[in-house]
């Protein structure tokens, strides 16, 4: 495993080709999805991640289900979402669903916790969208208990209590999944990220690098607050968004239908302004190398890097042709390049296996993993023990 | 002397234009109330009319120019505020609107504004009570009472001149005497407006 990962991310939008007008149906954008997964996975990519919606354009309602499907298609890359939504999920079924996902892909995934930017999300699951750091904090604080401790008694404002409450499947090796925190403007949740000494997302592909790297810089010095270790010892991960072909000319050409009608952006600045004021970069496998090499000189060595690629109607052929190239021309350059230019110290990536082997170094996992018999099985016991203590 | 920063936006979308005229008249007359009490003006204009692209694109793409960016930071870091729009349609521009609706919500509590809007009758001149002035109640600004209406027909009047210093003069006063609070760095931690952990799960 190399020190960093690279990695695509999608949103699931289903939008028309504007070139052809013709919009593919959610069964053939579902497929697609299995195909640019298998297709990553091939050319030695090490993150295929997915987003969560539930609404559409977007498909993406039940990401362990799909990730698990992929997972048995797939042999190394590591599935990852982008986001899971900690505010409107219950944190329980977080727990159980992501379990469940981590035994069936064997440790070869990871979460990243978000809080969406789809307003009625909230009240659609009950919620109140002015509670959305609040239930972000809680939410996790929960989940976090329901992977560490095998039986939870547990008390909040947004959730019902629990008593005596195992969370199964309990996780692979006794080591819960790794957890990124996304957030493109919130200080609390790169705080949250710093505490736990979990990792922090930042999904740059709307904002300019300053602003990415005053969230990323707040994250780091909060970590090494917490004692996590120094600044840039924390686990950073941040986003892309590319379109390549051999000459810049072409790419742009190919590209601008598609960037012009894109869902979000389009219609909005120009290609050349988008380009400047953002990371999306419209150009040679060579241009794409330098401009993700830069990344770097704002936001410091960091873990993780992921690029978008399928969205705005592009068409599955040409997403595969992307994901080739992202594979085979500009990733190896990119692993040979920030390696060399990494400083001693940093953090790899975090992956299922070395963190079991860390916590085996350091005697805080048993290396049987097997969790210790329980001796309040019922809730009955479980009640009496909580009373008793 | 101690310097107080104002940030002036102006509307108007005509070279020269109307509003910008007002704009500047208020600006004028508040430092001359600042300087009589020895604090000196300085003075910022924004001109919404050059970024009108820019804002119509961060609307839809939220992306930020370098030049929205500045007027934003201009508006959002400035001791007091001169806002003036033409009237159109009954309100406040839609320009005007738009701007405002790119600034953070809480970004302008507390911040002494003034207000001017100006229009071809003096019929209109409801719109600073009935558009301006609830706008900036949502953000929780400091809105001075005397706003300043510009009727095409009063730009050879007394009346005008006389309300502009009165205006100037209370938002002086405002500025003197109730300067605003500042937000501090949500950014910072050691800033009073940083959440720790502690205070985010409630346990501080």
């Amino acid at each position: 495993m190399s020190s960093m990962q690279f990695g695509i991310f999608s949103v699931s939008d289903i939008t028309p080709d504007p070139t052809t007008g013709k919009a593919p149906t959610e069964n053939e954008r579902i497929r697609a999805w299995n195909a640019m997964a298998k297709k990553a996975d091939e050319v030695g990519l090490d993150v295929f991640a997915i987003g969560e919606h539930h609404n559409p354009p977007f498909f993406s309602s039940s990401p362990t289900t799909t990730l698990a499907y992929i997972a048995a298609q797939t042999k190394n890359i590591l599935l990852s979402t982008a986001t899971t939504l900690i505010t409107t999920n219950d944190p329980v079924k977080i727990a159980e669903d992501y379990a469940m996902l981590q035994h069936l892909s064997e440790g070869r995934m990871d979460l990243t916790l978000g809080r969406g930017n789809t307003g009625p999300v909230y009240p659609w699951f009950g919620y109140d969208i002015r509670d959305g750091i609040a239930l972000a904090i809680e939410h996790y604080d929960l989940l976090r208990k329901l992977w560490t401790e095998d039986v939870v008694n547990w008390t909040g404002k947004h959730r019902t209590p629990l008593t005596g409450f195992t969370s199964t499947p309990r996780p692979l090796d006794g080591i819960p999944p790794f957890v990124w925190h996304g957030s493109i403007r919130s200080p609390q949740i790169a705080e949250q990220a710093a505490y736990y000494g979990d990792g922090f997302l930042h999904n740059n592909i709307f904002w300019n690098k300053e602003h990415t790297e005053q969230m990323v810089q707040l994250y780091r010095r909060r970590f090494a607050h917490y004692g996590h270790g120094e600044p840039e010892e924390a686990i950073v991960g941040l986003g892309g968004q590319v379109f390549m072909a051999e000459t810049e000319q072409k790419a742009k050409d190919f590209f601008r239908p598609y960037f012009d009608n894109a869902p979000v952006y389009g219609g909005g600045a120009s290609l050349e302004d988008f380009s400047e004021l953002t990371p999306l970069t419209v150009g040679t496998p060579e241009m794409v190398i330098d401009r993700t090499l830069s990344f770097r000189e704002w936001a410091g060595d960091y873990q993780r890097q992921m690029f978008l690629m399928d969205h705005a109607g592009l068409p599955l052929d040409v997403v595969l042709e992307q994901i080739e190239i992202l594979g085979t021309e500009v990733v190896p350059v990119l692993r040979k390049e920030f390696d060399r230019m990494r400083a001693p110290g940093v953090p790899d990536a975090p992956t299922h296996a070395a963190r079991v082997a860390a916590s085996r170094a350091d005697g805080s996992v048993e290396s049987s993993a097997q969790p210790a018999a329980r001796d309040d099985v019922d809730t009955g016991a479980a009640i009496a023990k909580q009373d008793g203590e | 002397m101690e310097t107080k920063r104002i940030t002036v936006v102006a509307a108007g979308l005509s070279e020269p234009s109307s509003t910008r005229m007002l704009a500047d008249r208020l600006a004028e007359a508040t430092e001359g109330a600042l300087l009589e009490h020895e604090v000196a003006a300085e003075i910022t204009v924004v001109e919404l009319r050059t970024l009108a692209v820019d804002i119509a694109s961060m609307m839809v793409t939220r992306v930020e120019t370098a030049a929205v960016q500045e007027a934003i930071k201009q508006v959002v870091e400035a001791d007091a505020i001169i806002a003036v729009t033409p009237t159109f349609t009954m309100s406040y521009s839609g320009l005007f609107k738009s701007f405002f609706d790119l600034v953070d919500k809480d970004a302008l509590t507390g911040v002494p504004v003034l207000l001017g809007a100006t229009g071809g009758t003096a019929r209109h001149s409801m719109v600073l009570d009935t558009a301006m002035r609830p706008l900036f109640a949502y953000l929780k600004a400091a809105v001075i009472p005397t706003g300043v209406y510009a009727a095409s027909e009063e730009w050879a009047t007394s009346g005008l001149s006389n309300r502009v210093q009165r205006a100037g003069r209370e938002l002086a006063s405002v500025i003197r005497n109730l300067p605003r609070a500042r937000a501090t760095d949500p950014f910072d931690p050691e800033g009073a407006d940083f959440e720790t952990f502690d205070q985010l799960i409630g346990r501080s």
